[in-house]
Order: C-alpha cells, then sequence, then structure tokens
C-alpha cells in the first residue's frame, strides 16, 4: 500500500516538460500593484470609519458639551418673612409652603422698576425657571434665621435665557421667528452688563430626574434605571449562561438534541430585540403582573437578550483552551469536573468575561425591548429599587429627541455623550480585565 | 480496510500469544480500537513486563499511540472513539464499567508529546495530582511530595529556589521533566510516555533517558518513540506496530538484533517507514 511509486505526468512524446516559475517583470510588477491596492482598500475602510465617528464625536459634543454648564441669574433677593412663612411660625411645614418664586420674582422686578405693564412684567418673569425659588428655600430651611434679610443667590434661569447665554438663539433672525423678544433682549444684555448671569456646572444634570422644562430636566433617574436595570441582567444572564455554555460544552452528549439547542440559541443572538420585549409584555407583565415600567422586568428581557451572547462567547472561550492541558490534568487523574473547574475554566475566563461586557454594553444601549415594557413613561423621581417605574438612558434620549423645546436639543446630546462614556468605560474594563487575567495565566 | 483481506498480522497473533510473561504488570488481548467507522488497531495481544522499560515503535500512523491511549482510557474523552477487547493491570480489567476510570488514571501516570506544564506555578503543578487525590495531609506532607517529585525527575537542583515561578517558564526540557515530575507525584505503578522526548534538544533528550533507566527501577514505563536508537538505548523490550498490527514484540536486543517478521526487518534496517 505504501509501495506506490510516484512516477510524475508524462506528456504525450514521453518526455516530461520541465516547467519553471515565471519570473517576468510585468507579472511580478502586477502582483506588487495586487498587493498595494489590497493595502489601500484597508487603509480607505480605516478612514472612512474613523471619519464617521470622528464625524459624529464632534457633532454630539459641539452641540451637548453646553448642557454640562447650567446659566443662572445672580439676584439680591429679600425674603419677606410673611411670604415664605405664611404661618408666621417658623415651622418646617409652614417655611415648605412659602411663595419663594414670588420674592424671586420681585427681586429680578426690582432690578427693572421701568418695567410696569402686565404682559411686560410677564416677559420678564420668563426669565425665571419655575423652580427658581427652590434654591432660596433650601437656604432658608437651612437656616431660618436670614428671614426678612436680603441675601443674594443665583437663581436658575429658564430655557429661553439659557440659550440666549449659550447663544443658542439667533438674534439676526426677525423677532416673530426666535422665542425671545427684542425687549428681553435688551433686559438680557443689561442683566450681562451688570455681572448677574452665571453659569456654573450643571450638577443637577446627573442626580434629578426627568423634566418637562429643559433647565430642570436631568439624567439622574435614567442613569440610576440602566444602573438598576443592567445589574439584574448581569446577575441573571451571567450565571445561568456561563452554566449553560460549560454544559454544552463540556457535558453535554453531541447528538440531535444539542445540536437543535445549539442552533437555537445562535439563532437567539440573531432575534430582534423587540421580540424580547413583546415576549417580556405578554409573560412578564401579562402573565406574571410584575410592575410595568421596572428595572427589574428590564433586566430580566435584556437578560434574555445577553443570554446567547454570553453562552457563545463563553463556549468560544471554552474550546479555545488548549486540550493538551485538559490531557495533562485527565493524565494525573482528575475527574471531569475538576478538569473545568481548575484548569479549563480559569482559563477561559479573560474570554467569557469579555463576551459578559461586551454583552451587557449592547443591552445597555438597547431601547426598543424596553419600550415594550413600559420603561418609556415620563418619569420624574429617580428610582430607589428595582420595581420602581424608571426609564434607562438611551430611552430617555430618544425621549427628549421627541421634545419640541429648544433646550432639549443640546440635553439629547449630553445624554448620548453620557451614554458613550458609559459603554466606552465598560469596554475599556473588558480590555482591561482580558489583559490582567491573561498576564498571570 | 477489511480484516479479510489483510495479511500476515493477524496471522502472528497466536505466536506473538505464546510468549506471554507471566506475572505481567499490564496484559492485553484482542485489544481493537475503531475511530467512528475506521478502525485503527486490529487485535493487539501485548503483556508490559513490570518495573521495565517497553518500547513501541512503528512507522507514524501506525496505532501505537492509540494503543498507549488505551492503557489509561484516554481514549474515553475522543469522541466516537471505541475500544474493544481485554486490558487488565494486575489482573484487573480496566475497562470494567465498575471501574473508576480516575482512580485508574492516578494508578498509570502519563507524560505527553508536547511539555504540557499547566500554567500555575511549579509547586502548584506537582501539588496539584496529590492535592486533589487528598494524598497530603498539611503543607509539609505537600512540600515533601513535591520536593521528592522533583528530586526524582532530577529537576529540583534547578527549580528549588523558584517553585513560586510558572512551570511555562522553564524551557522546554525543563518542562517535560516537570510533567514526569508531576506525573510522579501522584504516585503511579506505570508510567505512560507518548514520545516525550520528540519536542527536546538532544541534551534534554539524554537527561530524560537517563531519568527512564533510573525511574524503571521502581515503575513500569511504556514509551512510544520514533527514534529507534532511543528504543535500542531505554528499553528492555520492544513491540514493533504496523498498519494498526502488532506486528513482533519481544527482548529489545533480539528485535534489533534478529527480527523475525520481514517487516520488522525493513523499518528498524530504514527501508520503509
Amino acid at each position: 500500500m505504501t509501495d506506490a511509486v510516484f512516477t510524475g505526468p508524462a506528456t504525450a512524446n514521453g518526455v516530461a516538460k520541465l516547467r519553471r516559475p515565471d519570473l517576468s517583470e510585468g507579472r511580478i510588477r502586477r502582483r506588487y500593484a495586487a498587493e498595494r491596492r489590497f493595502r489601500l482598500y484597508g487603509i480607505l475602510a480605516i478612514g472612512f470609519a474613523v471619519f464617521m465617528l470622528g464625524f459624529l464625536a464632534i457633532t454630539v459634543i459641539l452641540q451637548g458639551s453646553s448642557a454640562f454648564w447650567q446659566t443662572r441669574i445672580a439676584l439680591d433677593v429679600a425674603i419677606d418673612a410673611a411670604t415664605v412663612d405664611p404661618a408666621g411660625d417658623r415651622s418646617e411645614d409652614s417655611l415648605r409652603s412659602g411663595d419663594y418664586q414670588a420674592v424671586v420674582r420681585d427681586a429680578l422686578r426690582g432690578l427693572f422698576p421701568e418695567v410696569t405693564g402686565r404682559a411686560d412684567r410677564r416677559a420678564l418673569g420668563d426669565f425665571l425657571s419655575n423652580a427658581a425659588g427652590m434654591v432660596v428655600m433650601e437656604r432658608v430651611l437651612a437656616d431660618p434665621s436670614i428671614i426678612g434679610t436680603t441675601q443674594r443667590f443665583e437663581v436658575l434661569a429658564s430655557t429661553d435665557l439659557d440659550m440666549l447665554a449659550k447663544g443658542k438663539i439667533r438674534r439676526d433672525v426677525p423677532e416673530a421667528d426666535r422665542p425671545v423678544k427684542d425687549q428681553q433682549i435688551a433686559w438680557f444684555d443689561r442683566l450681562e452688563a451688570e455681572g448677574r448671569i452665571t453659569s456654573t456646572f450643571n450638577t443637577a444634570f446627573f442626580t434629578t430626574g426627568d423634566s418637562r422644562e429643559p433647565e430642570q430636566a436631568g439624567l439622574g433617574g435614567a442613569m440610576m434605571g440602566t444602573f438598576l436595570t443592567i445589574v439584574t441582567a448581569i446577575l441573571l444572564s451571567l450565571p445561568i449562561s456561563v452554566a449553560a455554555a460549560i454544559y454544552l460544552e463540556e457535558f453535554a452528549p453531541k447528538n440531535k438534541i444539542t445540536d437543535i439547542i445549539e442552533v437555537n440559541i445562535n439563532n437567539l443572538a440573531a432575534v430582534p430585540s423587540i421580540v424580547f420585549g413583546l415576549l417580556g409584555l405578554a409573560v412578564l407583565l401579562g402573565f406574571f403582573g410584575l410592575p410595568r415600567g421596572a428595572p427589574m422586568v428590564g433586566g430580566m428581557v435584556l437578560s434574555l437578550m445577553t443570554l446567547p451572547t454570553i453562552i457563545i462567547a463563553t463556549r468560544a472561550a471554552l474550546k479555545a483552551v488548549p486540550p493538551s492541558i485538559r490531557e495533562a490534568a485527565y493524565g494525573v487523574g482528575a475527574s471531569k469536573q475538576q478538569v473545568v473547574l481548575h484548569h479549563v475554566l480559569p482559563l477561559a475566563m479573560p474570554g467569557i468575561m469579555t463576551g459578559a461586557i461586551i454583552g451587557t454594553a449592547r443591552a445597555m444601549g438597547e431601547s426598543a425591548a424596553v419600550l415594550m415594557i413600559g420603561m418609556v413613561a415620563f418619569i420624574v423621581d429617580v428610582p430607589g429599587s428595582i420595581t420602581d417605574s424608571s426609564t434607562v438612558l438611551p430611552v430617555q434620549i430618544y425621549l427628549w429627541a421627541d421634545a419640541p423645546e429648544r433646550g432639549f436639543v443640546e440635553r439629547t446630546s449630553a445624554g448620548i455623550m453620557v451614554m458613550l462614556v458609559f459603554l466606552v468605560l465598560m469596554n475599556a474594563a473588558a480590555v482591561i480585565i482580558r489583559r490582567r487575567f491573561e498576564r498571570r495565566w | 480496510m477489511d480484516m479479510g483481506t489483510l495479511p500476515a498480522g493477524a496471522a502472528m497473533s497466536p505466536a506473538v500469544a505464546s510468549r506471554a510473561i507471566e506475572g505481567a504488570k499490564m496484559t492485553s488481548r484482542k485489544v481493537c480500537v475503531h475511530y467512528g467507522q475506521k478502525q485503527a488497531l486490529f487485535d493487539v495481544d501485548l503483556d508490559i513486563p513490570s518495573r521495565q522499560v517497553t518500547a513501541l515503535i512503528g512507522p507514524s500512523g501506525c496505532g501505537k499511540s492509540t494503543y498507549l491511549r488505551c492503557l489509561n482510557r484516554m481514549n474515553d474523552v475522543i469522541d466516537g472513539c471505541r475500544v474493544t477487547g481485554d486490558i487488565r493491570l494486575d489482573g484487573e480489567n480496566i475497562y470494567d464499567p465498575k471501574l473508576d476510570v480516575v482512580m485508574l488514571r492516578a494508578r498509570i501516570g502519563m507524560v505527553f508529546q508536547k511539555p504540557n506544564p499547566f500554567p500555575k506555578s511549579i509547586y502548584d503543578n506537582i501539588a496539584y495530582g496529590p492535592r486533589i487525590h487528598g494524598m497530603a495531609a498539611g503543607k509539609t506532607e505537600m512540600d515533601e511530595i513535591v520536593q521528592l517529585s522533583l528530586e526524582r525527575a532530577g529537576l529540583w537542583n534547578e527549580v528549588k529556589d523558584r517553585l513560586a515561578q510558572p512551570g511555562t517558564g522553564l524551557s522546554g526540557g525543563q518542562q517535560q521533566r516537570l510533567c514526569i515530575a508531576r506525573a510522579i507525584a501522584v504516585s503511579p505503578e506505570v508510567i505512560l510516555m507518548d514520545e516525550p522526548c520528540s519536542a527536546l534538544d538532544p541534551i534534554a533528550t539524554a537527561k530524560i533517558e537517563e531519568l527512564m533507566d533510573e525511574l524503571r527501577e521502581n515503575y513500569t514505563i511504556i514509551i512510544v518513540t520514533h527514534s529507534m536508537q532511543q528504543a535500542a538505548r531505554v528499553s528492555q523490550k520492544t513491540a514493533f506496530f504496523h498498519l494498526g498490527y502488532l506486528v513482533e514484540w519481544g527482548d529489545t536486543e533480539q528485535i534489533f538484533t534478529s527480527p523475525r517478521d520481514e517487516r520488522t526487518q525493513g523499518y528498524i534496517t530504514g527501508r520503509f517507514g
């Protein structure tokens, strides 16, 4: 069988023709040209991707960065005892029921004594956010002794004044085409000349919930909602999918049933997320009656989405562990479980963590699935537990993008920036974890 | 490949069986291995004498590694691999369903072709086996086992100052001796070596061969090798495999000086293989 002799192909006349490689210059030139073209395509592709990414990032940053600064008006507010303390007993209940908006409004009117008409006075009042009195109330609650005195406060400006201060309202268009009137612009210029227009870092943007008023709307609620949702999703999907992957890869017999399961898991990864949302709506809300719009339900739906991703990544990571390590462990008498837990799993860990983080990052940017289970509502309160109604970052961005007020444009972009920062942090964590584990092993 | 059409291999078997060794450490009778539909080993009858080195030689794909992996049931972990026949260790059938394969592998250690230390410290590489088998009661006992195993593998002096460093940082020859030490650590009775020197340079090879000679006092060693010189140097018994058949086996000296079968003659003189 092994004695077959290779004789080579015989030509017609019985003499084998000697063939040599074609080393002609034209052929070699064409080969190099093809190689250069091939590289050029790659560079073009990368250049295009970088350009698009840069364009997106620059647009978002240009539009959104101003949202991290909030315009305030510095006013000398006379804290009138009768207005802020209607009961007159300095109790907290009484102080909380005071009309702080009125004292702030009076302070602003005091700067413009010549404004008398009802319409004009209202136009002037439009400079103030309807939450402008909050800062005064907080200070009075902390220290009731300032009642009756005049204090300087930096009160929250309305979105119109905010936009004007940030130069987002063009002054050269006809008066009817812009939200602020000529007279308001004149007042604004006077306030600015007096140095009463200040700009402070917008910490409220990260701590407060949504609002109808752009200057009061914050991402805090959505960030907390996203956090609770993602934590639920990780806690559910990571153990389940790692256990499923280990069983399928290491223990399950290779037969029709496991083949079918494998095909279905791969299909599951490609199912549109809105289908998972519908499933959550029908089963979790409809059948089990779980609370609508709660991070718990959102986390369950998103864990369904991340399950196949993590299972596939884990199986790939397990498969990539060299068989020599398994053999070595079997060779010293380790049982199957010991081989998997002591040797294969630790070596597969970086791959598993990378898959889990990337799957989770994808889930974090997911909106369609959570829309279906009611996480799209207008929610002012920051959620405190996984059963409170809540929304998530991508849905909040979607809601703001839909809002007509001009002030929401910059908030939308700022929201996108916050979410991108989260995604970059998570992906960086994936890289760091992978490096750290790889170095150890 | 059909069994009926095959020549002399099957006819050799009775002759082989007639020279069976009394009190052999391991015996195999009519061992056949199939990978799926393909038969890789045909009716192998072979006795392994205790405390000697038995070399398995033959051209690539002849089934010698497959046979070796039958002896500690390493073929169990390969999908579609089927072993029939009778293999006994001290008279006990190792394919008995009641036998615990994990305990079997603790009795029959294995060293692989490519050095495959665990990606752990040198110490943990050795200590892993004793630990999972509960062989040491405490840290001092474990230290003893580790030191003894490394000493027997001739590696102690080279690594005693860096036991905490990863085993993968050693040279190829050191890694292979580490793997031998790891196998010794669980006190096996038999050590299987699957071409242990094929990835090593001549100096490292010489060290391993020297080591085998020392280990043979306490262990039964079976080595698969492609190098006939190595087989001649280290082994007392040699078995020649060809195309899945055990063609001939006997004392190493006899095999290399006066082989009975012309295929053996052809292989050891380098005419084929």
